[in-house]
């Protein structure tokens, strides 16, 4: 399932929002359409929780998480780690992460297995990382991006990456991350993917400026459709081939 | 979005080789190609570009162009056919040119935000009142991405009067005038003014040009213009001038004030030829010359020459006007003698040799032998059986302050001025002409005093006299005929003078003068008007009687063809007058 939202006008929605396979995260918003569709689809399912990080609303840039545990930057207030380690399963492991690179959803990409991180995190919030969230991490980069959180967005089914990533770079990367890759854009032609979308195994969200094409690329990449799954990539890329060479 | 806009992506952010559609699959090993899908349409293109969408998609969904009008207008006079370049410049540029196509882009807003390629008109039909400009830009659509595109501009031409055609076809626009007067009976004087000026080209500036009792007013639309005039005038003729202005407008909150100067011009009244009895003062002054002088020159000051003597003086227009006199006789009142008997001395003074001559009036000839003995200064060129004009003072009673006071016993009888041609009648055919100045007709001070059609006829005819002892002084002057232009007689099948002030045209109308209409003509002074006809006729008779006689034929004086000039440059003008 692949849905359009908008957080107060902003088509950056995976700024203001962290979905995993077993919790959500939605910043305090004046309105509450964008939780609103995110309750729709998941609220019988996982928890979803409202909160800031550091007082701020960019908590999808700031936090990483998965299914096991959830990291938070140093700037966390008690309060604010109080309430999320009340509201969150208590299988999440929550730990806050004393790292330079504190915009911890930038600089982590990571599925329930894998992370691919900034090439200059410090050694212990690499430790940290493979530890709360049970992942292998790697030290990469997308399309010559450090900030590979924004730039790449992340299941367990599939992964979407910059649309300047060369095929060698795709191939490379989906081999560490033992999920299929593919290159594109988000919210009308944006190539911050990462930032343009939240997404988890059986749900996606991205910005309202998404066009058809794009979504479809979503959809067929991280498998949320159950028929046509690589119908995109497949039959109807070739339609397309051959109806404009 | 773009109505009929032609798009072409002409540059892109390129790393790599751009094959846009080869897919994963068929990639050879070394090619480090992305293939991303457009996100308009879904088409696979290569992401290395950083485009975010495809050609076509780019194409279709940006216009650079939405900030740049599509319609706009422009000013034009259609008197002057004149562009107005905003804020108050007013151009002439043809249809189609680069300085019009330069006014167009001028007046587009929003062209500064793209870069412009090219600009080019798409013809169209002139009484269309519009133009049509072609123009292609070029500008970023996305980082990275330039567009060049192209599109048209349609101009309407909105048909308004500039500024200055108004203040044309409005009446009293002038702001500075110059009136200049003579007060003589004739209009010798300013017959040669208007041949001055027009070979000085001084009347360049000149709006308006009005012919009034004893004079002619210039009219200037600036009153640096006025006094270029004056400058002009001051250099040519004995002049006093007073200058004399009228508050038109005052604002009060600025103080500014808009003026009409009038320059008041007073030619010394006296002219070549002219018989005058100078103040004694003068007279001592200027090397002690006798009182009884001629007037032998006008420049920008008077020479005078005493006949007995040949003492020559110079008298400034400041000094005549500090003392002013009138004129004793003016050539009017010359009376032809016959010259009998010449003896020339030796005292010579340039081409003047003094001599003494004995004369009789050639009206006495047969009735009485009464002669006189006078003493000249045409020994030069007076033989025995020539005539000559003079004053004929021994009959004569001046009415005259300075004259009463000469002593009478000292004044000669007779005071020979010039020799005298004996000429055909009036219609022979002269090789040369002269170009005339178009003036306007005073028509107020015409309804003031209505004259007749009588008075009028008279009137011209004492103008086309005038006119013709212009022409002849001329004939007989080679210095005065030096400081004008003449030119050559166009056309020999027409023989008759061109000064034909009764056909209503005058020669050489400067292009876009008014045509002075010679009917309405009004001159100076009209009550005395049936005695000079009356003399003028005499004086005819008296012509005709010798150029009956034809022995004299071969004396008559030839203007030199090296003197004259060609034009060339009228010759359109020429035709025009011919073909009516």
């Amino acid at each position: 399932m692949a849905v359009r939202a908008q957080f107060e006008n902003s088509n950056e929605i995976g700024v203001f929002a962290t979905l995993t396979n077993s919790y959500s995260l939605v910043s305090v918003g004046a309105s509450e359409n964008f939780y609103s569709v995110l309750e729709a689809e998941l609220g019988d399912v996982i928890p979803i929780c409202h909160t800031t990080i550091g007082g701020t609303r960019i908590i999808g840039r700031l936090t990483a998480g998965n299914r096991r545990g959830l990291l938070v930057p140093a700037t966390t207030t008690d309060q604010e780690l109080q309430h999320l380690r009340n509201s969150l399963p208590d299988s999440v492991r929550i730990q806050r992460v004393e790292e330079r690179l504190s915009a911890l959803g930038n600089v982590i990409c990571c599925n329930d297995y894998v992370a691919l991180v900034h090439p200059d995190i410090e050694r212990e919030t690499e430790e940290l990382i493979s530890d709360v969230l049970g992942v292998e991490v790697f030290r990469q980069t997308i399309a010559d991006n450090v900030l590979v959180g924004s730039y790449c967005a992340l299941s367990n089914q599939g992964g979407l990456v910059h649309p300047k990533t060369s095929i060698q770079d795709q191939d490379e990367l989906s081999s560490l991350l033992q999920v299929p890759l593919v290159a594109g854009s988000i919210n009308r032609g944006s190539p911050v993917v990462g930032a343009g979308m939240i997404v988890n195994d059986w749900l996606a969200v991205a910005g309202l400026d998404t066009t058809a094409p794009e979504l479809s690329v979503v959809e067929s990449i991280f498998k949320l459709q159950d028929a046509q799954q690589g119908a995109i990539v497949g039959s109807m890329r070739d339609t397309l081939i051959d109806t404009y060479t | 979005m773009s109505y009929q806009s032609a798009f072409g992506i002409t540059a892109a952010a390129i790393s790599g080789g751009a094959v846009p559609l080869a897919s994963r699959n068929e990639q050879e090993p070394q090619q480090t190609i992305a293939t991303v899908l457009c996100c308009n349409c879904g088409v696979p293109i290569d992401g290395t570009s950083g485009l975010p969408m495809c050609y076509d998609c780019i194409k279709l969904s940006v216009d650079i162009t939405e900030g740049i009008q599509r319609e706009s207008s422009l000013s034009f006079c259609r008197n002057c056919e004149r562009f107005l370049r905003p804020p108050n410049q007013w151009v002439s540029a043809q249809l189609e040119s680069r300085e019009l196509l330069a006014l167009c882009l001028k007046r587009l807003k929003g062209l500064a935000k793209v870069r412009l390629i090219d600009a080019s008109f798409i013809w169209t039909e002139p009484h269309s009142r519009r133009i049509k400009v072609k123009l292609t830009v070029q500008g970023e659509a996305f980082a990275n991405t330039i567009i060049q595109q192209s599109f048209e501009v349609e101009f309407v031409v909105i048909a308004t009067q500039c500024p200055d055609c108004a203040k044309s076809f409005t009446a009293n626009t002038w702001r500075a005038t110059v009136q200049i007067r003579q007060k003589v009976p004739h209009k010798r004087t300013f017959f040669y003014l208007e041949q001055l000026i027009l070979k000085h080209n001084a009347h360049r500036d000149t709006i308006s040009i009005q012919e009034t009792k004893d004079g002619l007013d210039f009219f200037y639309s600036q009153k640096n213009h006025a006094a270029k005039m004056i400058d002009f005038l001051a250099a040519v003729a004995p002049i006093r001038t007073k200058k004399s202005e009228e508050l038109i407008s005052m604002d009060t909150h600025t103080s500014v004030r808009s003026y009409k100067f009038t320059y008041s011009v007073e030619l010394v009244p006296v002219c070549k030829d002219d018989l005058v009895c100078l103040p004694k003062k003068i007279a001592r002054a200027s090397g002690n010359i006798a009182q009884l002088t001629l007037c032998n020159r006008v420049g920008n000051s008077m020479h005078l020459l005493d006949p007995q003597t040949l003492d020559t003086m110079d008298l400034q227009p400041t000094a005549y006007w500090r003392q002013p006199f009138t004129t004793l006789a003016t050539t009017l009142n010359l009376t032809e003698f016959v010259v009998l008997d010449i003896e020339v001395t030796n005292l010579k003074k340039g081409k003047m040799s003094l001599a003494d001559a004995t004369v009789a009036r050639s009206s006495d000839m047969g009735r009485n032998d009464s002669t006189y003995y006078v003493r000249t200064h045409l020994g030069g060129i007076l033989h025995p059986g020539d005539t000559a004009l003079g004053y004929f003072l021994s009959n004569v009673n001046f009415n005259h302050e300075l004259w009463d006071t000469l002593d009478q016993s000292k004044v000669p009888d007779v005071v020979l001025v010039k020799k005298s041609y004996p000429r055909k009648k009036k219609n022979k055919g002269r090789s040369w002409r002269l170009k005339r100045m178009a003036k306007e007709y005073n028509e107020m001070e015409d309804s003031g005093n209505s004259m007749s059609s009588k008075q009028r006829q008279i009137e011209q005819d004492r103008v086309e006299r005038d006119y013709e002892l212009f022409l002849q002084e001329l004939e007989e002057d080679p210095e005065l005929r030096s400081t004008i232009n003449m030119y050559k007689q166009a056309n020999s099948q027409n023989p008759g003078r061109q000064i034909l002030p009764k056909a209503s045209k005058m020669e050489g109308i400067e292009a876009g003068d008014v045509e002075m209409d010679t009917g309405d003509h009004k001159m100076a002074g009209v009550e005395n008007m049936d005695v000079d006809h009356a003399k003028d006729s005499d004086e005819e008779g008296a012509d005709d009687g010798v150029s009956d006689d034809g022995s004299y034929e071969g004396s008559l004086p030839e203007v030199g063809l090296d003197e004259l000039l060609d034009e060339i440059d009228e010759l359109t003008l020429e035709d025009g007058d011919h073909e009516e």
